[in-house]
């Protein structure tokens, strides 16, 4: 998968090597500290949303030409100057006429509502369009983010800090998955597995076996991510003094990668997905354009080359929204994995 | 939002760890010494990765510059009589629809691609090292709010950044550079503004500080120099990178127009022959991996070469 190769390391972290704090960690906090935070988090994640819905707004607005040519050229496919009578009523419609703060409040109050405006191309509500093919990209999304979390874990228990070749071999496949670009994974998966062996269907493919490859397309590269990412923190972990009295205890191996050190290597993992959710979802459109399958991938592929701009802004908007909520969601799995954080906060 | 930006420690990549982590314990603390103590001459410390990336990144060069020179055959040539041809002796990656030879094609494309990658990433690094300077050298509001932007701009992921921008100017070779200098500035951004951080918060700096030099002096002798040389390791890197988003904006129709040999062109060219022709669609892409690969192998070396020096 390619994501920017500087994501990953953690805040909490940090909070976790450096905890000078000597109060138990089981000790009760000020709920007025934890209710501020929780505003904090939402103010925070509100203007985010805010921001990146004026900023769509601004790309609408300020696209080059007339929006209403443009968007009637784009219709009757022809390209030609036109009339203001056959203007009319397009402007009338989108309001492309009005001062640009009436637009710009009229599309916040309808994000209020819930209306992403209409699209250019089939005249339709965005969210109509969005909210009829978004269900193939959710399931697709979330079973590879599922496929991702099980192989990186399990190949982290079982392979870090192992005789050397082991973890040499297992952390460089590792960093090849997580370098392997989503479209050429995928088409390597199809070839094999559909084209060669046939265990798989082709095209589109509904019903779960359909599934598997594409989850596979973008799961492949998360889970490298994962585990480079949680592999440095585990073996860090591993040479903590507790893990040294968790084994003088007489815990087993297995046991003490479990239950003391995978939770601290959870929390930069934790971070990784809320930040890959959102790059999981722009992943869906090639996964589903390899293998053919519906969802938001066709919608956006198709609004690119239509000039479709509200539809491609709805879904922008949509993953922003998404990407919030997943990050929100992370910040409280912190708290719940790591207890120290309610303190350090 | 939680994922961001707060101090140095948040823009090192997960598998830096051995190069940039303080040792905990004895055994590493030991490690890490015996590895210092290495044999003085240099290249013998270079493993063989760089070595192969090396090579690589070479026959990429002489590709771009005198493609002629490894092309065993005219990349437009069209032979009729031998459509969809697998590899062979003859066409060394098999031909295209109209029996062009692959290989020649994709020696011929690389330059285009080395380009878009390189202006990609000239775009985002330079639009990083404006945004980073002046959030890490302007002051606290400049600071937040860069970082309140940054929060923001990483709600978009790459590949969508790049497509609304693809959307409003229609597809093109320099859209497409535009679109992936856009997309991933951000990411750059807070590399940039982490390494001035680090920085300007650092010893020599309030060293100088406490000798009472003038803060444009200490700004151009100190803080640009130490915080800019890692920008090579950086750009290196990202090349690779730019050119994988581009390569992938391409696959999905977004890039450089199909009768180009373009790596992204190629691709997109392929698709329509995926059940016939596999080579068509995998051989390019592995030209993608390979360049990536090689970018990313180089950019580490050289960052941790750099990291050498200034100690």
């Amino acid at each position: 998968m390619t994501v920017p190769p500087l994501s990953a390391t953690t805040e909490p972290y940090q909070a976790t090597t450096a905890d000078p704090t000597p109060v138990s960690p089981r000790q009760r906090t000020d709920p007025r500290l934890v209710v501020s935070l929780i505003l904090r988090k939402l103010g925070g994640a509100a203007f985010v949303v805010w921001a990146a819905a004026s900023l769509t707004f601004l790309m609408q607005a300020l696209l080059p030409g007339d929006r209403a040519t443009m968007l009637l050229n784009q219709q009757t496919g022809q390209v030609q100057e036109r009339s203001a009578e056959e203007l009319a009523p397009i402007n009338e419609m989108f309001g492309f006429t009005d001062p640009l703060l009436v637009q710009y409040l009229s599309f916040l109050g309808g994000l209020l509502r819930g209306d992403l405006g209409v699209s250019y191309q089939l005249l339709q509500p965005v969210t109509t369009v969005i909210g009829d093919q978004i269900a193939p990209t959710v399931i697709l999304t979330f079973s590879s983010l599922v496929v991702a979390w099980v192989i990186a874990l399990v190949l982290l228990v079982l392979t870090a800090r192992r005789v050397g070749w082991v973890s040499r071999l297992f952390s460089g496949l590792e960093a090849a998955a997580a370098a392997l670009p989503q479209y050429w994974l995928g088409i390597i998966l199809l070839v094999v597995f559909a084209l060669g062996l046939g265990l798989f269907p082709v095209v589109g493919g509904e019903g779960p076996l359909g599934l598997v490859l594409p989850a596979l397309t973008l799961g492949l590269p998360l889970a490298g991510f994962l585990g480079q990412t949680m592999r440095a923190e585990f073996e860090r972990t591993l040479d903590e003094p507790f893990v040294l009295t968790a084994r003088a205890r007489g815990m087993s191996d297995t046991g003490v990668r479990i239950r003391h050190v995978l939770r601290h290597a959870l929390l930069p993992g934790l971070t990784l997905t809320g930040w890959a959710i959102g790059s999981l979802f722009s992943g869906a459109v090639i996964a589903e354009n390899v293998f053919s399958r519906p969802g938001l991938g066709g919608v956006l592929v198709d609004a690119v080359n239509g000039r479709d701009l509200p539809v491609v802004c709805g879904v922008v908007m949509l993953v922003a929204l998404i990407y919030v909520i997943a990050n929100l969601v992370v910040d409280t799995a912190y708290v719940l994995v790591d207890p120290r954080l309610k303190l350090t906060h | 939002m939680t994922t961001t930006l707060n101090g140095p420690a948040d823009q090192r990549s997960p598998t830096q760890h051995s190069t940039t982590q303080k040792p905990t314990t004895v055994a590493s603390q030991l490690y890490s010494s015996l590895q210092s103590r290495r044999p003085k001459s240099r290249l013998r410390q270079v493993p063989l990765t760089v070595w192969i990336a090396a090579v690589f990144a070479l026959v990429l060069l002489i590709a771009s510059l005198a493609p002629s020179l490894l092309a065993t055959h005219d990349p437009r040539a069209i032979r009729l009589e031998a459509p969809l041809a697998s590899p062979n002796w003859e066409h060394w990656f098999g031909t295209d629809q109209s029996g062009r030879d692959l290989y020649s094609r994709m020696v011929h494309g690389a330059g285009q691609s080395l380009l878009i990658g390189l202006g990609a990433t000239g775009i985002g690094v330079g639009l990083a090292v404006i945004f980073g300077a002046w959030a890490g050298l302007g002051g606290r509001w400049a600071d937040a709010f860069i970082g309140r932007g940054l929060d923001v701009f990483f709600a978009f992921p790459t590949l969508l950044l790049a497509m609304v921008f693809i959307t409003v100017y229609g597809p093109s070779a320099p859209t497409l550079i535009l679109a992936v200098g856009l997309g991933t500035a951000p990411g750059y951004t807070r590399m940039v503004r982490g390494q001035i951080l680090a920085v300007r918060h650092s010893g020599y700096v309030q060293a100088a500080e406490a000798l009472g030099h003038s803060p444009w002096r200490i700004l151009n002798r100190h803080i640009l120099p130490n915080a800019l040389r890692p920008l090579l390791a950086i750009l290196t890197l990202g090349i690779g990178q730019s050119i994988v988003w581009a390569s992938g904006l391409a696959f999905l129709g977004f890039g450089v127009a199909p009768p180009s040999p373009e790596w992204g062109a190629l691709l997109e060219a392929g698709r329509p022959y995926i059940t016939e022709a596999w080579w068509l669609e995998i051989l390019p892409g592995l030209a993608v991996l390979a360049t990536a690969l090689t970018a990313t192998i180089l950019g580490k070396h050289l960052e941790s070469a750099l990291e050498g020096s200034q100690t």
